[in-house]
């Protein structure tokens, strides 16, 4: 175990090389000026050769790149152009709000997706079946920025249930709770809709082993084979695709936060943008890079606990 | 040209496959409808667009404009209508680029093999989790909205799928007995690419094509309502839903038409491309 612990984390330093040269490339070598994007047209040239100085972009590429590298090893994402507080500081005044709002979308997407992705599984090509994949399969179509605004009139300006406007009150739980409770459900939904495929066909795949088979000859009935025995095997693709799935959650939550209004990583993006905050953005993208790569370690590593097989691949 | 390797079945069966099956069939209805809305939108709706009418702004729903008018009195049908353009062109050409570049990106790194396909693997496996609408948010901030920034931005996000899904099929068919036969009769390794070996992974990339056109269309979309989208007054679905939201309370409608209109579109791709993967992929149809 302790080995392959050691293969997986050393695996995931080259691909964090590899992310951060990745988004490095992609904020300076980009055609046009980074000086020129955030002053705009009008600015005067000794305005852009100073911001040019600030941003460091006068020196030699390779230098640049060095810089940046050095910087992220000591833990140093930058400082917003806007406010000049440093990116750290900006995320985390914002991230509880986005780490509740994913983890309640994660808990409902599996609570819900599994029983049902297990149950259209039994009912393989029955109406139960039909209606499920239909579900789901809209589930996946829905832009989540789509749902949300129809979970907004629906429940929030027609049926008046829950405020229009997340911005939830830090000290009060009832209060967070009936804020968080829409934007939720929202992304909730749509994972739901992806946990169900995934477990459908996942459990597809489970219930056709022998072991299966043997189980039931044993005189095992359904309900315990299909819940201890056959669940357990299925869950572990699921477990992976999960992980593999962050990346959407993200994008579905930076939406989401963006119709309801909710503080969090979404919002600090969009004015990220609409500020031209460059520094910001950058640091942004460098946190969300860092963050996909460990996460990724993270499922793998989960996955090789699970189920022992991985660890010897 | 008929399908060779062992993944494949003779095009006869898939197309069967295809066809019996009804929700292919209702996903092909809906693009069909989809791409005949967008190409003879002029005919179907004949108002314009762009035209702005002060006195008729945020009108409800009414026989003059069925789906009443936005807040600069534009009728809303004529503006989904050719919204759907906007959107189709996206999605395709962005496809059309991620599906040739990544392909070819896959290919290379099957058949060369060796350190550059380990570093393509593994920076695929980057860009692959990287959340898709964050890539193109930065691409598109960096690079300015316009139709063909979008294109490029859309394209990048989407080259990982097409390059895994071209890389597997090279490795196994390089070391296939017709490529070593014509390696042995002379043939360039250029030739043994495009003549023997792409026209075997094509129905694979093309399936890959139509599962990430529905993405494409979405990201697109999101991208417009982020405020990264084609500039206005062109309009587009992201777009008329980012204006429309800003009118939630007294117009609805607005933001409902352009998202009704997302959604259907969307189902209707991932139908089609559903139904084609059931019919190609011998995996799947095992289920």
């Amino acid at each position: 175990m302790g080995e392959f612990l050691l293969r997986r984390v050393a695996l995931a330093v080259p691909t964090l090389l590899l992310a951060m040269t990745a988004v490095f490339v992609l904020a300076r070598v980009v055609p046009g000026d980074p000086a020129l994007v955030i002053l705009g047209d009008q600015a005067s040239l000794e305005a852009l050769a100073a911001l040019r100085e600030r941003l460091g972009l006068d020196r030699p590429i390779l230098q640049q790149y060095l810089d940046f590298l050095l910087g992220i090893l000591r833990g140093d994402l930058g400082r917003s152009l806007v406010t000049g507080k440093s990116v750290w500081a900006e995320v985390l005044a914002v991230i509880p709000y986005t780490i509740e709002l994913t983890l309640a979308a994660i808990v409902i997407g599996v609570v819900l997706g599994v029983p049902l992705g297990v149950y259209a599984a039994v009912h393989r090509n029955a109406l139960p079946d039909t209606l499920t994949r239909l579900f789901s399969l809209a589930g996946l179509s829905f832009p989540a920025f789509v749902s949300a605004i129809l979970l907004l009139l629906a429940f929030a300006i027609e049926l008046r249930w829950f405020p229009v406007i997340s911005a939830p009150k830090v000290d009060d739980p009832l209060d967070r709770l009936r804020h968080l409770a829409l934007p939720a459900f929202n992304i909730g939904l749509i994972m739901t809709a992806y946990v169900t495929r995934v477990t459908r066909s996942s459990m597809l795949n489970v219930l056709g082993e022998d072991y299966v088979r043997t189980a039931r000859a044993k005189g095992i009935g359904m309900r315990a084979v299909l819940w201890r025995h056959a669940l357990r095997n299925a869950l572990i693709p699921v477990a992976t695709v999960v992980g593999l799935y962050l990346g959407t959650l993200i994008g579905n939550s930076v939406l989401t936060e963006i119709v309801f209004n909710r503080p969090g990583l979404g919002k600090l993006i969009l004015g990220a943008l609409n500020q031209r905050d460059y520094t910001l953005l950058q640091g942004l993208m460098v946190f969300f890079a860092g963050f996909i790569v460990l996460a990724n370690a993270a499922t793998d590593i989960a996955y090789g606990i699970i189920d022992p097989r991985v660890r010897y691949k | 040209m008929s399908a060779t390797t062992a993944s494949l079945e003779p095009a006869r069966g898939w197309t069967h496959r295809f066809r019996a099956n009804p929700t292919s069939w209702i996903g092909v209805a809906i693009i069909v409808a989809v791409i005949l809305a967008a190409v003879f939108a002029s005919w179907i709706w004949p108002l314009d667009p762009l035209e702005q009418s002060v006195v008729d702004r945020l009108m409800g729903p009414s026989p003059e404009h069925p789906l009443g008018t936005d807040s600069y009195g534009r009728d809303v049908l004529a503006r989904l209508l050719h919204a759907a353009r906007i959107s189709l062109l996206i999605g395709v050409l962005s496809i059309a680029l991620a599906m040739a570049v990544g392909s070819a990106i896959g290919i290379a790194a099957g058949y060369l093999g060796g350190w550059f396909d380990a570093a393509v693997t593994s920076l695929l496996d980057v860009l692959l989790s990287f959340p898709t609408l964050l890539l193109g948010l930065m691409v598109v901030a960096m690079l300015g909205p316009s139709i063909e920034n979008l294109v490029i931005a859309i394209a990048i996000t989407e080259l990982a799928p097409f390059a895994r899904v071209a890389r597997a099929p090279t490795i196994s068919l390089k070391s296939r007995d017709f490529v070593e036969a014509g390696r042995a009769l002379g043939f360039s390794d250029l030739r043994l690419v495009v003549v023997h070996i792409i026209p075997n992974l094509l129905s694979e990339v093309v399936v890959v094509a139509s599962l990430w056109l529905a993405t494409a269309i979405r990201t697109e979309a999101s991208l417009s309502f982020i405020g990264l989208g084609v500039k206005p007054p062109t309009p587009t679905w992201g777009g008329m839903i980012r204006e429309g939201f800003e009118n939630i309370l007294d117009a609805p409608w607005l933001a409902v038409a352009p998202g009704v209109a997302i959604m259907v579109t969307v189902l209707g791709l991932n139908l089609l491309g559903d139904g084609l993967r059931d019919a190609i992929d011998p995996k799947v149809r095992r289920d």
